[in-house]
């Protein structure tokens, strides 16, 4: 009886001791790229200046057009969309701003509209501003036109 | 009706009048000048002072037509908030800092106390109805003021354009050689823009453009 009770005890104990071990192996390998306790609140991330007056070149066909400056303040709402302020024509070549294409004039059945489509309203939808961050994690993206 | 008009007693303002024409035989001139010199500098004091409690951003957030309306649109905005934590608030832009402009702008407000007591604008629907108006009213008396209370801060003549951000560095540029003034571009800077906005701005800027622009 006695040394029953001895060889579980012994047993739990080492199977125990193999659960914490392997606890503390997995707990080694995983890193979060939130670094502060589950418990804690959340680190404030750091700030970037957006990048202003640099050109991004598209890394593929479609990609949407990428802003050279902030757009944060610029107010898109129902009643005004500031950025059609300057990159919609007339005002366009008045501002000397880029031209939005005129794909964003044609309404879901194919139509060409006089305004810009509701589908297409929402600019900082698609385009955004840049700003000189590091990447959290490693990317292998290559832009497509590299080589030709 | 009144105790005044009955008998042959002459009435008050005359009684008034009598007493202000007849020259006094009781109090010395310097009496008279010191006195009136004293309370003089009180009342003139006392108005001022008056009229700067008007000019707080307390005052005019006492009304719940600014205080939900404008107030909450214009906080967190450059205006509001930024780097070195001077502000500009309400009568900053809004009323004139030179003497008579400023009284010119209190009597205007009148209208407005008007308005209040009205309650022209006293609920968001109401607000957002007349607000193009209300934008363009602004709009206009800053352009022709050549944007007087925005250069109480920003001098064109203090810009170093050096550090400016390239396009700011173009723009206002171009901006001092045609002789444009800050509202021209910036508006919607503390305030929400109104729906319409850029057709008001067209509008204005080409009935602006007939009267005033030298071909």
């Amino acid at each position: 009886m006695k040394i029953k009770i001895m060889a579980i005890a012994v047993a739990l104990g080492l199977a125990l001791g193999q659960v914490a071990g392997f606890k503390d192996a997995v707990a080694a390998d995983v890193r979060a790229l939130r670094d502060s306790p589950v418990s804690a609140p959340d680190k404030a991330p750091d700030v970037y200046k957006v990048q202003d007056g640099v050109k991004h070149e598209r890394a593929y066909r479609q990609q949407p057009p990428l802003v050279p400056h902030a757009t944060e303040k610029y107010e898109i709402d129902l009643k005004v969309n500031q950025c059609l302020r300057c990159h919609e024509w007339p005002y366009s070549d008045q501002e000397k701003a880029p031209k939005i294409s005129d794909l964003h004039y044609i309404d879901r059945n194919g139509v060409r509209q006089d305004t810009v489509n509701g589908n297409r309203y929402f600019c900082t939808q698609c385009h955004v501003s840049q700003v000189d961050a590091k990447p959290l994690v490693e990317n292998k993206f290559q832009p497509a036109v590299t080589g030709r | 009706m009144s105790n005044d008009t009955d008998g042959k007693q002459p009435s008050l303002m005359c009684q008034a009048w009598e007493l202000l024409r007849k020259p006094t035989g009781r109090w010395s001139l310097g009496a008279i000048l010191i006195v009136g010199f004293a309370t003089g500098i009180i009342f003139w004091g006392g108005f001022n002072w008056a009229m700067e409690l008007t000019n707080t951003e307390a005052f005019c957030l006492s009304c719940h037509e600014m205080e939900q309306n404008v107030y909450r649109e214009y906080r967190g905005t450059i205006h509001d908030q930024n780097r070195s934590g001077v502000r500009a608030t309400c009568p900053d832009c809004h009323v004139p800092k030179p003497w008579v402009y400023k009284i010119k702008r209190k009597i205007q407000a009148s209208n407005e106390v008007l308005h209040k007591i009205l309650g022209s604008i006293d609920t968001r629907e109401k607000f957002e109805a007349k607000r193009l108006d209300l934008a363009k009213n602004v709009w206009l008396a800053m352009k022709e003021t050549d944007s007087r209370e925005c250069r109480n801060c920003h001098t064109f003549s203090a810009f170093d354009l050096s550090r400016q951000q390239k396009r700011a560095q173009i723009r206002h540029d171009e901006a001092v050689e045609e002789g444009k003034t800050c509202i021209d571009c910036h508006k919607g800077v503390a305030h929400k823009l109104p729906d319409g906005a850029f057709n008001a701005e067209r509008e204005m800027n080409e009935t602006w453009n007939a009267v005033h622009k030298k071909k």
